[in-house]
């Protein structure tokens, strides 16, 4: 039995490997995980330590090149691009580290792009409502801080009610503040709609509000801590 | 509204500039291709609505004078459906305004004056009445010319002798859409006129009392028309049959289907090449448009949003764009067909336009542009698919310009490091480049062919004005005089030279083609109107040989060496068979000469001239030919520089005028895809630019290595360009040429010139405005962007 229940990823020797040849880039070296159900999970390491590819690849966003992995029954590496769309569409939120919210939509129309082909959406004002901008709906990306583009990107992530919500350094523009309220929202996300979060970033503080922390270092997961004790994102020190 | 679709409104709103620029080029390019289908559609539908409401006869079947009783016979040839005889004479009018004999053709009506046949059109007043002999309608466009309204009197000589008579009315006729002088080329609304007359009136100063010298006739729908023709000639024979002929060799309707199939030739020609450039072009920046979209292309994929719902998204976009343009160039198109159809309403005179509007035309023109822009798109949008939603929302990988050493170290000393940045552009990326050049050489391409055949037209002018024919002015007889004619005209005073010439009209065979023209007898060592070969030396004209221009050679499709048959029109009507010594370069007509000596010759009527070319001052002229006109001999005077001025105008203002239209067309295609290609180059670099600025390049400096692209670009451009467009005149000058006239495909230097001057404004134009926005670059903005 390949998946077990209860868990939202299992992961068995995934590896990736850019180029080819003496350029070749291992940026996943056979990493064997397992992410239970409704936690928050922090993917820690230097740049290049392979914590993107891992997200991109589980995202559905990027494929492996070696091993394999199960979303719920599902096994990622086996599925078509239409699948692989399909999986994203229904289950999959994501947040980026620049937002790339469409510049020619408003805020709502943001979200909207999204609630348009979920199966199971929330209202974009709900969405939006939930990450304390309701009243700014009618702003284009433009008129928008960096904290409050970065809300409306993850108002867009939740407003499918995705099973999974994947955050990518999703604080790494912002400043400690605007940070805070940002993972606010995410830790409210998890506990409300007991979404699995797995957010990957360098600020190490982060970790303390996670359920795991998984350490990655030259493709390969090098420690995975679990926290009996949370903090608030409020008691982080940044 | 879906949030895609609002993106669409406000991307189209951020590309105004782009899209409106895009929807320009296909507008244009629909446009030149609805307005002229509308036009052809328009002429050709009002001819045939013309010819049949006012019955127009299918034969035409002159004689010398035969009995009245010979239309029954006519009426019972198989195919007949209907039969009328009229008397027809040629009139010199004189008029004490014009100062000028005027010719006219003289036409009988029955008593009723309802003609069964080549009905009239009454525009004005009222038609003759019974018993009013000298009561006249008068041909409409040469009345409104010269000044003439129902009441007033004019003075005509015919058949010797010299009339009063009053004009009751206004006609026109579907017999005289084009109206030139009978032997002319170039219509002239005061040159020529026709009068209308009841037929006692007619009978008694023609001499036709009972008789007829025209018989028209009506064909049924599948009647064979040359059988028709051999049986009226066989039936007219012995009473000086002239030789029938058909609708197609009626002078005017000529003209006309000629002018509409040079229309739809140059249908066939011009607006396709239009449209294909603008197609091409319309390709090429789609695809850049959408290139410059990856990211967020990969950002819809990563939510989930399927390939073909991306794609139809980004199609939505290129249709609007693309059916802007066609709709806009779709109505423009119908708008100036109809203005173009009124144009063409002064030179042929339709009394009404049946308008045509081709849906076709339409419908190609959309559906060319849609195919071409989405083609654009498409091919981008696979090779954007291909990649995961992961590597899409990255910029692309920088290119790798490691392997362009050409411009390495040893270049460091002879090149700055901004021409470095622009040598390396250009090499590593070729096919980009490539794209630019053929897009900005096709628009230099269509501007060097337009340019030719600008100068194509002012050739034909000048060939057959100045070089062609020198003289003054020619004196037509009514019929062929002695030679010692010239002696008596060339003692007049004021006059230089004289130079005799018999004109014939005749029937040109060889194997199954034939054309209805005439051979013109000149004189050995002629000066004022020659027969010229294309290096403009004097064709030899040999007492045995004929000699074609290369017009009528071609309808023959004969060569130096074939022999052809000739069927004499006029005289004892003889049939002859001659070899052809020599072709001519004429750019107007058809013409084909003799020797005047052979001519007369194998004639059988030595030393006879139907007409003199004389040269003589200028201050001179208005006074001679006033004495000419009251010579009865005299059937008419044209002066050389009244059918200059004519032929310019209708040039101008007449069929000739789309060429100004076309070439405003092809420098506004020429500054689209240049200003496109400019900005596009702008948008792909606007990163490298604000990093430069940062840098500390100035802005100069910075606009520097995207203007010197451009510059580059354009530079290539112009040579291709100038070789493209010089295979691209021969094509443009084979639409715009008709059997009428010809437009040489003419290379002048200063053509190309102009061409380049227009390629190159639009450069400066372009690069400034690209410019202005490298400047405006808000560079913490520009560098914001996630690398």
């Amino acid at each position: 039995m390949k998946h077990l229940p209860g868990y939202t990823f299992r992961t068995e020797a995934l590896s990736k490997v850019y180029g080819e040849g003496e350029a070749a880039v291992h940026a996943l070296r056979g990493v064997d995980l397992e992410i239970p159900k409704g936690e928050m999970i922090v993917l820690l390491g230097a740049s290049g330590s392979g914590k993107s590819t891992l997200l991109n690849i589980l995202g559905g966003l990027d494929r492996a090149s070696g091993g394999h992995a199960w979303f719920e029954g599902t096994e990622l590496t086996s599925l078509s691009d239409r699948d692989l769309t399909l999986y994203r569409r229904h289950h999959v939120g994501f947040v980026f580290q620049f937002y790339n919210l469409m510049p020619s939509l408003t805020a709502e129309e943001n979200v909207e792009l999204v609630t348009e082909i979920a199966q199971n959406p929330m209202r974009p004002a709900d969405a939006l409502g939930l990450v304390g901008l309701d009243a700014r709906k009618d702003h284009f990306p433009a008129q928008l801080s960096g904290g409050e583009q970065q809300r409306v990107a993850i108002a867009r992530a939740i407003a499918k009610t995705p099973t999974v919500l994947f955050c990518d350094e999703p604080t790494g523009a912002l400043d400690s503040q605007t940070g805070r309220a940002v993972l606010r929202v995410l830790k409210d996300v998890n506990e409300r709609l007991n979404t699995t979060v797995l957010i990957v970033t360098h600020a190490a503080a982060t970790a303390d509000m996670a359920d795991r922390v998984i350490k990655f270092a030259d493709g390969m997961i090098q420690d995975v801590q679990v926290n009996s004790e949370k903090l608030t994102p409020d008691e982080i020190n940044w | 509204m879906s949030p895609l679709d609002k993106k669409i409104v406000r991307t189209l709103r951020r590309l105004k500039g782009q899209a409106v620029a895009i929807a320009s080029v296909i507008a244009l390019g629909v446009m030149t291709l609805v307005m002229m289908t509308g036009l052809v559609g328009t002429l050709s539908e009002t001819r045939s609505t013309y010819y049949e409401r006012y019955r127009l006869a299918d034969v035409f079947a002159p004689a010398a004078r035969a009995p009245q009783t010979v239309l029954q016979h006519l009426a019972n040839l198989p195919g007949v459906t209907a039969v009328e005889g009229r008397v027809i004479g040629g009139a010199l009018i004189t008029l004490e305004e014009a100062g000028r004999p005027v010719r006219a053709t003289a036409l009988s009506i029955p008593r009723d004056a309802r003609p069964l046949l080549n009905n009239y059109m009454l525009t004005s007043g009222r038609a003759p009445r019974v018993g009013r002999n000298d009561e006249v309608l008068l041909l409409q466009s040469f009345a409104d010319a010269v000044g003439l309204a129902p009441g007033d009197s004019l003075s005509a000589t015919m058949n010797g002798a010299r009339r009063t008579f009053v004009v009751v009315g206004l006609a026109q006729s579907p017999e005289f859409i084009y109206i030139a002088a009978p032997g002319e080329i170039v219509p002239d609304d005061t040159r020529f006129a026709v009068l209308w007359m009841l037929e006692d009136a007619m009978a008694a100063a023609f001499d036709m009392k009972g008789a007829f010298n025209e018989a028209l006739l009506l064909l049924s729908r599948n009647a064979n028309t040359q059988e028709v023709i051999a049986g009226a000639n066989r039936l007219l024979d012995k009473y000086g049959g002239l030789g029938a002929y058909g609708l197609e060799d009626q002078a005017s309707n000529r003209f006309v289907t000629e002018e509409i199939a040079g229309l739809r030739a140059t249908v066939g020609v011009v607006p396709p090449i239009f449209l294909a450039i603008a197609a091409f072009l319309l390709n090429i920046v789609i695809a850049r448009m959408i290139q410059s979209e990856r990211e967020q292309i990969g950002i819809l994929k990563a939510f989930g949003y399927t390939s073909l719902e991306i794609g139809v998204h980004y199609f939505k976009l290129v249709l609007v764009i693309a059916l802007c343009g066609a709709v806009f160039g779709g109505a423009f198109g119908i708008l100036s067909g109809r203005l173009l159809s009124g144009v063409y309403q002064t030179y042929y005179k339709f009394p009404f336009l049946v308008f045509q509007i081709s849906a076709g035309a339409f419908a190609l023109g959309v559906s060319v542009s849609v195919l071409a822009a989405s083609a654009g798109a498409i091919l981008v949008l696979r090779s954007v698919f291909i990649l995961t939603p992961a590597i899409a929302m990255r910029p692309p990988a920088p290119v790798d310009y490691s392997k362009t050493g050409a411009f390495g170290p040893r270049m460091k000393r002879l090149l700055d490091q901004p021409t470095r940045m622009v040598m390396r552009r250009i090499v590593r990326q070729p096919g980009r480049i490539l794209g630019a050049i053929v897009g900005i050489a096709c628009g230099m391409a269509l501007s060097v062919g337009m340019v030719s055949i600008l100068a194509g037209f002012d050739k034909t002018i000048d060939m057959t004005f100045s070089v062609i024919d020198r003289s003054d002015a020619m004196i037509s007889f009514t019929h062929p005089l002695s030679d010692t004619v010239q002696y008596e005209l060339a003692s007049l005073d004021g006059v230089h030279a004289v130079e005799p010439v018999r004109v014939v009209p005749v029937e040109f065979r060889h194997g199954l083609r034939q054309y209805r023209g005439a051979v013109n007898g000149l004189q050995e060592g002629a000066r004022l109107n020659r027969a010229l070969k294309s290096d403009l030396e004097p064709v030899e004209l040999h007492t045995n040989g004929i000699v074609l221009s290369t017009a009528l050679a071609k309808v023959l499709n004969a060569e130096i060496g074939d022999t052809i048959e000739i069927d004499v029109l006029e005289g004892r009507r003889p049939n002859l068979t001659v070899q052809v010594t020599g072709v001519a370069e004429t750019l107007l007509g058809s013409p084909a000469y003799m020797s005047l000596e052979g001519l007369n010759r194998i004639l059988k009527e030595p030393g006879r001239v139907s007409a003199v070319y004389l040269s003589a001052e200028s201050d001179r002229l208005e006074a001679l030919q006033l004495y000419f006109a009251e010579l009865p001999r005299v059937a008419g005077i044209s002066v050389k520089r009244d059918a200059e001025q004519a032929m310019q105008k209708i040039m101008n203002e007449g069929a000739g005028s789309t060429r100004y239209l076309m070439a405003l067309i092809a420098a506004v295609i020429a500054f689209g895809i240049i200003y496109n290609t400019a900005r596009i180059s702008f948008a792909e670099s606007m990163r490298d630019l604000a990093s430069l600025r940062v840098i500390g390049f100035t802005k100069g400096e910075a606009s520097y290595v995207l203007l010197g692209e451009l510059a580059v670009v354009v530079l290539v451009a112009l040579p291709l360009g100038a070789l493209m467009g010089y295979f691209l005149s021969f094509a443009i000058s084979a639409g715009f040429s008709t059997d009428i006239y010809q437009v040489p495909s003419v290379f002048n230097p200063s053509g190309y010139g102009t061409a380049v001057l227009v390629v190159l404004a639009a450069s400066i134009v372009s690069g400034w405005i690209v410019k202005r926005d490298v400047d405006r670059v808000d560079l913490v903005e520009a560098l914001k962007i996630k690398e």
